[in-house]
């Protein structure tokens, strides 16, 4: 076991991936020499040489394009996205290709590519270095896209994305590469060397895809978080004293529909909490699903806190922001009605 | 027969921190070596222009060739006057990044020469659709235009203050000043270049003799904008300055990453039958010249031309960038191109226009000129001292009216959800 922050629990998933498997090749924008960004890729290029680590050009159509070329001689690429915010010029290859590639040659051939990105606002990175896609992808049928909450999930789950044979989206909430954000930005924030999520085994394991995890056990209400949220999530409990379960997605697609529907049933209360926008967001999905499958087990109407139908704002980005505050408050009325 | 193992070419940049820096691979022409064509001309006649570098000013700041430009020395000083200010406004305003005040910046040190001369050709009524590296657009424009947002109005928005026009909503830098001729800036790479073709093809359609003028940086020339930007100009011939800035680095990618080293950016124009200029974007006269040269030609209806500006990014990427972990140290100080201010500065002290007093005071000016403006700015707030601005002012101008659901919203937030 190490100490690991996130962007060091997702550096060691590359280092055992990549032990393993020759393979596995590793670019985008500045993850070769320099090491990313974010320094998720550090030290690879050193490691594993320039044939398999390498800089890209600024196309994230070219980045996804030639990842899906690779997967499809045989390679299993894990591309970087610089941010979220820039995957919609390579969206088209990851929706109308990567996704489909195995549908439409009736399995000849495939795409086993995995494409990180980070994701999420809170570092005052304004409307092009803070938004959520998650939607965007969800929707995609053929796609798989995961989300960790915390470094021993994101070392987990990104080897099982790696491993996986179909197209993964890999979300890293960047507010959280550090440590646990609990909302509050005017307080510092406590390193994941203070967190048990932070103690990660330097050798290969994984976390299979698809399987939520109950962050903390209650009765009163489940609330439905992911990524940065989780952790907002569970200040909301904190702050209003209210007994309710936090399930933390960890996938999105596929979702491990069981765990919600168990908790739901024994709950009869569910809020769920995002930080992209509102409308047609990913909360729109799990509010359909748990009323499908929960109806008759509803006591109260099921509440989606997000940020707001704005893109991100710079100077007001603690207004879009859904705070502990906000889900707290969701979950007092969640309890009156 | 016996089968060659392939492999992968990676390209990497000749030196490395540790190294002393070396640029042999930046090839110098002698200054006044290329000719001048007319607007006209075939775009075969740019496969030289495209390869080498035009200059004006050589190393003595003497100007020689076909490409010297007619043009006044007050015009110069005032050039002089923007890139000083424009070097001052960044430093300042980095500082105040430092100090807590503001969440990003970035500089454009060592590029002034660029914006500034093509500030100074272009007319009230214009469009620039520039990146985040062209501050000196702007600030030439309150100079010599005195219209759309001024140096105190673009403090304001780095510092998301309560003078902010942007009303905080964008990150520091990303301007935007339609009466000064200036589109609003993306975050997201390359998206102004096919908008600025799209700009110019609504002159032409509309009979107007407005054109419109695009900057992407080396590194942005591999998005797919830029080359849609590339194939519908060379198609429709629209009015427009298609500007690539190649400052030799993208964050931490050299510019090898974003081009072969067997031809140049501007080469990839004369590929889609765009004429197409390489030059000097250290030498304002080189500047100043090709910049008229595309402008009067797309005033003509002769149609686009592309301008690939050799230069180098002095400083680092951004605020959030320490340039120490990729490149040699000082790399900057070996450029072979030198710095603009200085060899502007060279060259107006030749003609007798201009002397090292002046430019000291000139220098010590500016600085006093922002720092008292930034002290002002300041008092409207900054990031540390944020206005209160009502939570519902993040709806506004998402659509022209709000619609239901977002009143909606506006709703839950008063009801204190
Ligand atoms: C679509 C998109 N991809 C990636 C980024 C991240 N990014 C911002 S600036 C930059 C480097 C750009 O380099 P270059 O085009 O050479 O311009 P310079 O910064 O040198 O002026 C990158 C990769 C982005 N802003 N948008
Ligand atoms: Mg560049």
């Amino acid at each position: 076991m190490a100490t690991m922050n996130m962007i060091q629990a997702i550096n060691s998933a590359h280092h055992n991936a990549m032990e393993t498997n020759e393979d596995i090749v590793v670019f985008g924008e500045d993850v070769g020499y320099f090491g990313g960004v974010f320094r998720c890729t550090e030290g690879l290029q050193n490691r594993f040489g320039k044939q398999r680590v390498f800089d890209s050009p600024i196309s994230e159509c070219g980045i996804i394009g030639t990842a899906v070329g690779m997967a499809a001689y045989g390679l299993r690429p894990v591309v970087e996205i610089q941010f979220a915010d820039y995957c919609y010029p390579g969206y088209d290859q990851l929706v109308s290709e990567a996704a489909r590639l195995r549908h439409r040659s009736a399995g000849d051939f495939t795409a086993p590519l995995t494409v990180r990105m980070p994701t999420g606002g809170g570092i005052f990175g304004g409307q092009t270095h803070s938004q959520s896609p998650e939607a965007l992808l969800t929707h995609v049928c053929g796609l798989k896209t995961v989300i960790p909450s915390n470094p021993y999930d994101a070392k987990g789950l990104l080897l099982a994305a790696i491993e996986d044979d179909d197209p993964v989206v890999f979300l890293e909430p960047k507010r959280i590469y550090n440590g646990p954000f609990e909302g509050y930005h005017d307080r510092p924030l406590t390193p994941w060397s203070k967190h048990p999520d932070g103690e990660v085994p330097e050798t290969h394991y994984t976390i299979p895809l698809g399987k939520a995890k109950i962050s903390r056990a209650g009765k009163d209400v489940t609330i439905l978080a992911y990524g940065n949220m989780v952790h907002v999530a569970l200040e909301a409990v904190k702050v209003s004293g209210i007994d309710a379960e936090v399930i933390d997605l960890r996938t999105l697609l596929p979702l491990d529909i069981d765990t919600i529907v168990a908790s739901v049933e024994k709950t009869g209360r569910c809020i769920i909490v995002h930080e992209a926008t509102l409308t047609s967001g990913y909360g729109a999905e799990l509010s359909a699903q748990v009323q499908e499958n929960c109806f008759y087990s509803l006591e109260t109407p099921i509440q989606r806190i997000t940020g707001w139908d704005a893109p991100y704002p710079h100077s007001q980005e603690w207004d879009y922001f859904p705070g502990p505050a906000r889900v707290a408050r969701a979950l007092v009325r969640a309890m009156e009605a | 027969m016996k089968k060659t193992p392939l492999s992968l070419r990676v390209p990497e940049p000749l030196t490395r921190p540790g190294d002393a820096p070396d640029f042999s691979y930046v090839q110098i022409p002698p200054a006044g070596n290329d000719k001048k064509p007319a607007h006209n001309a075939p775009v075969s006649e740019f496969n030289d222009l495209s390869k080498g570098i035009i200059r004006v000013l050589d190393d003595a700041g003497h100007p020689q060739g076909e490409w010297q430009p007619t043009v006044s020395a007050d015009t110069l000083i005032t050039g002089l006057k923007a890139m000083v200010k424009t070097r001052a406004y960044d430093d300042r305003m980095m500082l105040i990044q430092r100090q807590g005040k503001t969440s990003f910046f970035m500089k454009s040190t060592g590029e002034e020469a660029i914006s500034v001369a093509q500030a100074m050709v272009l007319k009230q009524g214009d469009m620039f659709f520039p990146t985040y590296r062209q501050a000196g657009l702007l600030i030439t424009n309150e100079m010599i235009r005195g219209t759309g947002w001024s140096t105190f109005d673009m403090m304001c928005q780095v510092l998301s203050n309560s003078g902010d026009k942007l009303k905080g909503r964008q990150l520091p830098i990303m301007y935007s000043s339609k009466d000064a001729g200036f589109f609003s800036i993306s975050g997201n790479l390359g998206t102004q270049y096919t908008q600025a073709v799209g700009w110019a093809m609504a002159s032409a359609i509309k009979k107007d003799s407005k054109i419109a003028s695009t900057f992407i940086g080396d590194g942005s020339t591999a998005e797919s904008d830029f080359h849609a930007a590339l194939t519908f100009a060379s198609v429709y011939n629209p009015p427009v300055i298609l500007n690539v800035t190649n400052n030799q680095w993208a964050i931490s990618s050299f510019q090898g990453i974003a081009n072969n080293p067997e031809t140049t950016f501007a080469a990839r124009g004369v590929g889609y039958g765009i004429p197409s200029l390489r030059v000097d974007g250290n030498d304002f006269l080189a500047v100043y010249a090709a910049s008229e040269w595309a402008a009067d030609r797309a005033r003509n209806n002769f149609g686009p031309t592309i301008i690939e500006w050799v230069t180098y990014r002095s400083s680092g990427h951004s605020s959030s960038d320490d340039p120490s972990k990729y490149r040699p140290k000082d790399e900057e100080k070996a450029w072979p191109l030198g710095d603009p201010i200085d060899r502007l500065r060279e060259h107006l002290i030749y003609l007798g226009e201009w002397s090292q007093e002046q430019h000291d005071a000139l220098e010590k000016e500016m600085k006093e000129e922002i720092m008292a403006l930034s002290k002002e700015a300041q008092k409207l707030g900054s990031l540390t001292d944020l206005p209160d601005l009502p939570m519902k002012c993040m709806f506004d101008d998402v659509y022209k009216d709000i619609p239901p659901h977002l009143q909606k919203q506006i709703q839950r937030i008063e009801r204190g959800e």
